[in-house]
């Protein structure tokens, strides 16, 4: 049982920080074509969020209960500046886009390594997250658990969000047809930037929750960025459900793959099953239909 | 206004308007001819001679760049695969060179137990390695290229694909260490082709060889640029539908230049395994083909000097400013491709073309169309 259960769960918490890190993305990419490359780095400035609050909060057990909000909104403004800096200027050109923001996310990394210093740091887990329960015979740590709670929470509230408030109508308006959107009086411009502020403090959160596993580290975003691409692009756009099976999907299969092969096997493999896949399916798991021939 | 349009378009095939817009880039690629095959050798030191060869292999992978990116609008992020298909098919030749008849490669004694596998043993012959930096990455850019092509995916799909590609074969090669060296990649050569690669004579050939293989590239995308495939890719960039309802596969065309812009990037990588003395995973990997990127971007993605120039232009800041600036390096490297996608996306090439819209018309006449053509072509002579 063991065999199963080992992979199976750690498999589902890697799941779950490649969603948080892909809801972002999902969102920025689905309703506005940008392609943030430097959403990786988001993830990173989460983790070091999560370390900043532990030195000034030095109770374990309750700095991480600041760090989600805290990292939140680092992540969050961060990504509002890009959008307000850089991308604003690019909406036309959404390739371009993608190289300008590997040289974002270069510097990015590079400041992360002049400030804290190229060695990761740890945090710490509070006591409440320490030790595991035992699930089949082996002992699942809680902050596994705790991160998959952690993204099934940020997924609900963004739901919630979509769905019920007025602001979440307007954002599914712009993504379904922008041009009508603004003929019905909705401020696109206001909308994409509070996305980009959304989905970038969404990775945040995410990247509280790799501190809690693996600790800090300025290169932390860039071993997930492109799983989580592939999330979004196995996952189809605009479609919340889509990124959440695909990312459960591709996290689970990499940790199954990895107990059987090796780690580095693992990903030539699931790179190979998701060009595999777009064969079957070239748009993705779920996609709004639209009649456009894009 | 009218006579010049009549001039450009009609049969006038001998004006020297005419010729210049024609033939100008043959005059540019033989200047860049003239220069790394005739002044370089002659003026350089053997071991800056040496680094001018790498460049020029990083070149010929950005000559394929312009080719897919600028031309096809195939964002490729993930060359360095193909950079390193032809690289490590190179250096496991040298590397059984080396080791002698009958011997295994130094690292595989050292890493596993000394037995060498089986897919090693055509690489003793330097026909079969020539044959396979050529027919390796046909094979694994079609296939790749098939499948995603066909399929319609394209844009930033087809980008983080193979870009998930680079770091899928570069995690490949870090974890077969008894086979490819792993992290540390393949090196100590001592021969190439049976000359010791330790005689200067044999550095400037391989040089020579480099530089001459660039310039044959760079005439090989000239002619595609100007032939009616080129004309149909730019079409398949700039409207791809519009190409598919007029009865063309877009696929098809995609998928030559890609095919092409791998071979090159191929042929790059061989020559820079022997340049350098090393290939290793950090050669090929996904930081490296985003390093690619920067000199085609930097240069000019869709002309022809632009890719060349430019990438020879960051091999050489690469090389001189990273070492001592390793720190800052990386600044201006983020910083570069900002401020080029950002405020100049056609690169250096297409600066003399936003300097003359900004400047204040000399004469009254509207001179639109004369304007275009001499800017089109005075700055690839330029740069």
């Amino acid at each position: 049982m063991d065999a199963f259960t080992t992979p199976f769960l750690t498999g589902t918490a890697t799941g779950a920080i490649l969603l948080l890190a892909a809801l972002g993305l999902s969102l920025t990419f689905g309703q506005m074509g940008v392609i943030n490359m430097a959403h990786g780095e988001f993830l990173m400035a989460g983790a070091y969020a999560a370390y900043a609050t532990q030195q000034v909060i030095t109770g374990a057990g309750i700095s991480i209960v600041f760090a989600i909000p805290v990292a939140f909104l680092i992540a969050g403004l961060l990504g509002l500046f890009l959008e307000a800096s850089i991308i604003q200027w690019m909406y036309k050109r959404p390739l371009d886009t993608l190289l300008v923001t590997v040289g974002v996310s270069m510097v990015l990394q590079q400041a992360a390594k002049d400030i804290f210093g190229a060695q990761g740091d740890p945090v710490k887990p509070p006591s409440w997250l320490s030790g595991g329960i035992k699930v089949f015979g082996y002992n699942w740590p809680y902050r596994q658990a705790f991160t998959i709670v952690l993204a099934l929470g940020v997924l609900a509230g963004l739901n919630a969000v979509l769905k019920y408030s007025p602001f979440g109508r307007q954002i599914r308006a712009t993504v379904q047809n922008r041009e009508l959107a603004e003929t019905m009086g909705v401020s696109t411009r206001k909308v994409d930037r509070i996305t980009f502020f959304l989905g970038s403090g969404m990775a945040g959160v995410g990247g509280v929750a790799i501190a809690l596993i693996s600790g800090t580290n300025p290169t932390l975003g860039g071993t997930y960025i492109i799983p989580a691409f592939l999330v979004v692009v196995a996952g189809g756009l605009g479609q919340l459900k889509g990124t959440l099976i695909a990312a459960w999907v591709v996290g689970v299969a990499t940790a199954f793959l990895t107990d059987w092969t090796s780690g580095s096997m693992a990903q030539v493999i699931s790179f190979a099953l998701v060009v595999v896949f777009l064969q079957l399916r070239p748009q993705g798991l779920f996609t709004v239909r639209t009649r456009s021939l894009a | 206004m009218t006579t010049t349009s009549i001039t450009d378009a009609g049969p006038n095939k001998f004006s020297p308007a005419y010729l210049l817009k024609t033939y100008g880039a043959l005059i540019g690629i033989a200047v860049v001819a003239v220069v790394l095959l005739v002044w370089a050798p002659s003026s350089l030191s053997t071991f800056r001679l040496g680094n001018l060869g790498k460049y020029c292999a990083w070149a010929l992978a950005a000559v394929g760049i312009g080719l897919a990116w600028g031309r096809g609008g195939m964002l490729v992020m993930g060359q360095g695969v193909f950079f390193g298909l032809g690289g490590y098919a190179m250096a496991m030749h040298m590397k059984l060179e080396a080791a002698g008849p009958g011997n295994v490669p130094d690292f595989m004694v050292l890493y596993g137990n000394g037995t060498m596998p089986g897919w090693w043993g055509p690489f003793r012959s330097g026909a079969f390695t020539l044959f396979a930096i050529i027919a390796l990455p046909v094979v694994v850019s079609f296939i790749l290229g098939y499948a995603i092509l066909k399929r319609r995916v394209k844009g930033a799909y087809f980008a983080i694909l193979t870009q998930a590609l680079a770091v899928a074969f570069s995690t490949l090669l870090i974890a077969t260490i008894k086979q490819t060296g792993g992290f540390n990649g393949l090196n100590t050569f001592t021969k190439v082709f049976g000359q010791n690669m330790y005689d200067p004579a044999v550095k400037k050939d391989l040089y020579l060889v480099a530089a001459a293989l660039l310039i044959l590239c760079m005439l090989v995308a000239w002619q595609l640029y100007r032939s009616r495939y080129g004309e149909l890719l730019v079409a398949t960039r700039d409207a791809e539908e519009r190409i598919r309802f007029l009865g063309y596969d877009p696929a098809n065309i995609k998928l030559v230049a890609f095919v092409v812009a791998a071979v090159m990037a191929s042929i790059g990588g061989a020559l820079f395994a022997p340049l350098a003395g090393i290939i290793s995973p950090s050669n090929v990997d996904a930081t490296a083909s985003i390093l690619l990127l920067a000199g085609v971007a930097l240069g000019g993605r869709a002309g022809l000097f632009g890719a060349a120039l430019g990438a020879i232009a960051v091999g050489y800041g690469q090389s001189t400013l990273s070492e001592q600036f390793p720190t800052q390096w990386t600044y201006f490297q983020g910083a570069l491709f900002i401020v080029v996608m950002l405020f100049l996306p056609g690169g250096i090439a297409s600066l003399w073309k936003k300097i003359s819209a900004a400047l204040p018309k000399r004469s009254a006449k509207p001179e639109v169309a004369g304007a275009g053509a001499t800017s089109t072509t005075v700055p690839e002579v330029v740069a």
